[in-house]
């Protein structure tokens, strides 16, 4: 198969950047879209030119290290599907792919197709865990869990944080990473006991990192390649608004004592 | 000779740990903060750790060439994590866990390691369930159990297919934890070019900055590596792209010796190679094997037609298929170990009877276990696993069955470590994958997130302590050093030679290369002409590499041909000692099979009289023979004897 590429360059954060048009040749359907990206930078490469920089890792859908807007849409064509799974098949003989780094205020780019999620990392950090430490833990079988409470809490938690969510929203909001995590705790008796406070840090992090508003497009449940639902926005929501009154009931309550 | 000496407490197996636990010196509080601890990965070996010892109190400095700890490859691990918890009472206990291991291993692991890790193995699921770790619950509410090869009891936990990365969520969010409270310092997007020596101590690294190029001195008080398997020397492999050996190579070249490099285990269930622009190779769990069966056509003619695609395998008739496993192995079935398993599909093709376009494919068929439990059953046992093979396939394996064959997958062999995961460089420790120490000559499966966990959480944070015991007086290391100046020197000098070789060849032309002559002459089945051979070629290899190869773009920018060419240039110089130790290894065990060295019926033949010893390979700079040193191996408790899985 042959394709014209036109893809994203751009040298550095400060680099003003822009589209380049490439073409490659004899490109076995069942390549990966990686592959083909291979193939063409081992063809710059031989030029002595700067080979694209994008980026992969695990390269079977499961790491999140991957992105890219492919024709528009983040990872490409295809439902529920990473770009590094995404085979060359999908695409027409002789199509023009366009080839684009996410596109968000709080998710920099670095070179080319690349961009620093690092803003991910610190809505974690802001409270997306158990606070457990690793010991003087009960028996694993202490906590019964209803199994559709463990089973929506794993398809909360199968987040992969690429970021795909932000990426299709016309707002950028991160509603969808933040709410997967707080579903996936808050759905757990473990995750239940601080959830009141995790939720709210979350959001606070998420509101300070310069990330959108949610307006319900539902762009991200229809990109995400983990098919992570927007019921979890919801939950977050209402999880969000008990925490609120929670702590205006405590903040009373302190007030009377 | 170096004596080799693994230090575990002289009491009687079952009772080491808690002795060493009892007796091992501990630092208060006050000094804990005053100690710096450098962990090199964020897998589960490398986040658990960072984020217990920062738990504990001691400043730590985490780092990962990813853009998050979260992708570390630990993430891609599908099937489960064992722990002798017996909560299917099915007659597991913790020496039943240690002896599978041993026995697994096929004789060529330590028995103190290996019974420690069966005893914490409970532990670590409690724990990954109080972090949330959402694992697979019966209706009662209670965790659900699967089976692993190599085993006669249920004693994997799971989440679905994605074991490795809800563990890994656990072990990040923990890391996560532990970052916000200021006690670790994520140093992400960097690669660990050079462990740092002064007066015989680890006391750092260097690091580049893979974003701005720049060189980075690290210091403190111990550095960790925790930085997986080097299982991409192969090229193709299950590893991650950027999976590597570099930090580990460099503890080497630094004085730490590197144990069994030739112990490498090829996964028999991966979708089979397809093609030359081909980067990598994906694995399909393990697991499968509880309700798949692997056969092939039994006659040729079959599989000749199967592979022109003339018929599918639907049309071969029961009593027209070889169930080979379950024939050759009947007490195991298909859920023989992985060495096994991938011998026997190797033994099949290489007779002829392979299928696929290539040949060098077996059929992994559901079709039974659709019909016995239903589709639904199936598909929330392994409804990732299918989608994924579909994608990658194009082929419904509701419809027809898999095609496998086996790839590289994960590496035994590693730093040597003590009892302590202390390597031979003190205040140098190895734990996860990167040592060598828990899974002898083949691992089992759901057994590599058990030994990182288990390393991370519950081994390292104790054994640590007592070195770092001794380190309280120290002030905080400069990195002023004579000793920083000289590796940074180093480090420069070597980036600048590789981007200056201005060669013609890409660092891909001749990773590919190397992985050719490995996975041909140092593969699944290996001989003495053959591993010569390859000496000849790895060397021929090296020369060319140092004079041939191109990498576009600077030193100090954003550049993966050069992150790329610096792996490479390691793995070529593994690949020269992983030879060199399968030939020195006149015997066939586990994952490695010499041909010289099988039973009548092509099973592995072991020699315990002459190699029940660990090799443990010490650098001699420049291009000096290694020196090979041996660790002996004491059974006091299992009786090695010939594996048998019939």
């Amino acid at each position: 198969m042959n394709f014209t590429l036109k893809i994203w360059r751009q040298k550095n954060a400060t680099d003003k950047g822009g589209l380049v048009t490439y073409n490659v040749e004899n490109i076995s359907p069942d390549s990966s879209f990686f592959e083909m990206l291979d193939v063409l930078n081992q063809q710059l490469i031989a030029k002595g030119e700067d080979p694209v920089s994008f980026d992969h890792d695990c390269r079977e859908g499961i790491c999140g290290t991957c992105s890219l807007y492919i024709n528009g849409r983040p990872h490409g064509p295809l439902k529920g599907t990473t770009t590094c799974q995404l085979h060359m098949r999908s695409f027409r003989n002789g199509e023009t792919i366009f080839v684009e780094p996410w596109r968000c205020g709080a998710f920099p780019v670095i070179k080319d197709l690349i961009v620093d999620r690092s803003a991910f990392d610190k809505i974690i950090q802001a409270g997306g865990y158990v606070s457990v430490n690793s010991g003087g833990i009960p028996d694993a079988n202490t906590i019964p869990v209803p199994k559709s409470d463990a089973d929506a809490s794993f398809d909360a938690a199968a987040c992969i944080g690429c970021g795909a969510c932000v990426a299709s929203c016309p707002n950028a909001s991160a509603m969808l990473f933040v709410s997967a995590k707080v579903s996936h705790l808050a759905l757990l008796p473990q995750g239940r006991v601080e959830a009141e406070r995790r939720v709210q840090n979350m959001v606070a992090a998420m509101d300070s990192l310069g990330f959108g508003n949610c307006s319900n497009t539902y762009a991200c449940e229809a990109e995400c390649p983990k098919e992570i639902t927007v019921a979890n926005i919801a939950r977050m929501n209402r999880e969000f608004l008990a925490a609120k009154l929670f702590a205006e009931k405590e903040k009373q309550i302190s007030f009377s004592l | 000779m170096i004596n080799l000496k693994a230090g575990s407490p002289q009491v009687p197996l079952p009772e080491q740990w808690d002795s060493y636990k009892a007796g091992c010196k501990l630092v208060n509080p006050n000094n804990k903060r005053k100690l710096d601890i450098i962990v090199v990965g964020t897998g589960l070996a490398g986040a658990s750790a960072a984020a217990t010892l920062g738990q504990l109190g001691y400043n730590v400095k985490s780092f990962c060439y990813q853009d998050t700890p979260r992708r570390a490859h630990s993430i891609a691990a599908q099937g489960g994590i064992n722990a002798a918890k017996n909560y299917q009472n099915d007659g597991d206990n913790v020496f039943r866990l240690f002896y599978d291991t041993i026995k697994g291993g096929d004789y060529r692991a330590r028995e103190s390691n290996v019974y420690r890790l069966a005893s914490i193995s409970p532990e670590i699921i409690d724990l990954c369930v109080a972090q949330g770790v959402p694992f697979a619950r019966e209706y009662g509410g209670l965790l659900a159990n699967r089976s692993f090869g190599g085993t006669q009891v249920s004693r994997t936990f799971y989440a679905r297919g994605q074991t490795g990365q809800q563990l890994l969520i656990g072990a990040y969010s923990a890391l996560s934890r532990q970052i916000s409270e200021g006690t670790v310092k994520l140093y992400n997007r960097r690669d660990v070019l050079d462990i740092v020596i002064v007066d015989g101590k680890a006391r750092g690294v260097i690091a580049r900055n893979l974003v701005t190029g720049e060189i980075e001195r690290h210091s403190a008080h111990a550095v960790v590596l925790a930085t997986g398997g080097y299982g991409n020397v192969f090229f193709l492999s299950t590893n991650a792209m950027g999976s590597n050996v570099t930090p580990a190579w460099s503890a080497y070249k630094r004085g730490a010796l590197f144990s069994n490099p030739c112990f490498t285990q090829i996964h028999p269930t991966c979708i089979p190679v397809h093609g030359e622009f081909q980067s990598k190779l994906t694995l399909m769990s393990e697991s499968l094997r509880n309700d798949g069966r692997i056969w092939v056509p039994l006659d040729k003619a079959d599989a000749e037609k199967l592979r022109k695609k003339e018929i599918t395998p639907e049309q071969i008739h029961e009593s027209k298929r070889d169930y080979y496993l379950e024939r050759r192995y009947p007490a195991f079935g298909n859920l023989v170990p992985r060495d096994v398993a991938s011998r026997a599909a190797k033994e099949r093709c290489d007779a002829g009877y392979g299928v696929g376009s290539t040949g060098r494919a077996v059929f992994l068929d559901f079709s039974d276990a659709i019909k016995r439990l239903g589709r639904e059953a199936i598909a929330a046992r392994y409804g990732n696993l299918f989608q994924m093979y579909e994608q990658i396939v194009a082929d419904d394996p509701y419809q027809t069955p898999m095609m496998i064959y086996p790839a590289v997958h994960y590496t035994m062999g590693g730093l040597w470590v003590d009892y302590e995961l202390m390597t031979t460089v003190p205040g140098l420790y190895a734990i996860g994958e990167c040592n060598f120490s828990d899974h002898g000559a083949n691992r089992l499966g759901a057994s590599a997130l058990m030994q990182g966990l288990a390393d991370g959480y519950f081994v390292l944070p104790y054994t640590i302590s007592g070195y770092l015991s001794n380190e309280i007086h120290t002030p905080p290391i400069p990195t002023t050093l004579p000793e920083f100046h000289t590796a940074v020197q180093g480090v420069t000098d070597r980036l600048t030679r590789l981007k200056n070789t201005n060669g013609k060849q890409s660092v891909d032309h001749f990773h590919r290369n190397l992985g050719k002559i490995m996975w041909e002459y140092c593969g699944m089945a290996r001989n003495e002409a053959g591993l010569q051979k390859a000496l000849g070629l790895i060397s021929d290899l090296k020369d060319e590499f140092s004079t041939g190869v191109r990498i576009p773009g600077g030193l100090k920018e954003y550049n993966p041909e050069l992150e790329k060419a610096w792996r490479v240039q390691d793995f070529i110089e593994l690949g020269d000692l992983m030879v060199r130790d399968a030939l020195e290894r006149k015997e066939s065990c586990g994952g490695h099979f010499r041909e010289e060295y099988q039973t009548p019926d092509g099973e592995a033949l072991r020699n315990d009289e002459e190699f029940a010893f660990v090799s443990a390979w010490e650098y001699k700079g420049g291009t000096a023979t290694p020196e090979l040193h041996k660790e002996e191996l004491e059974f006091n408790v299992v009786t090695p004897s010939q594996r048998s899985y019939k």
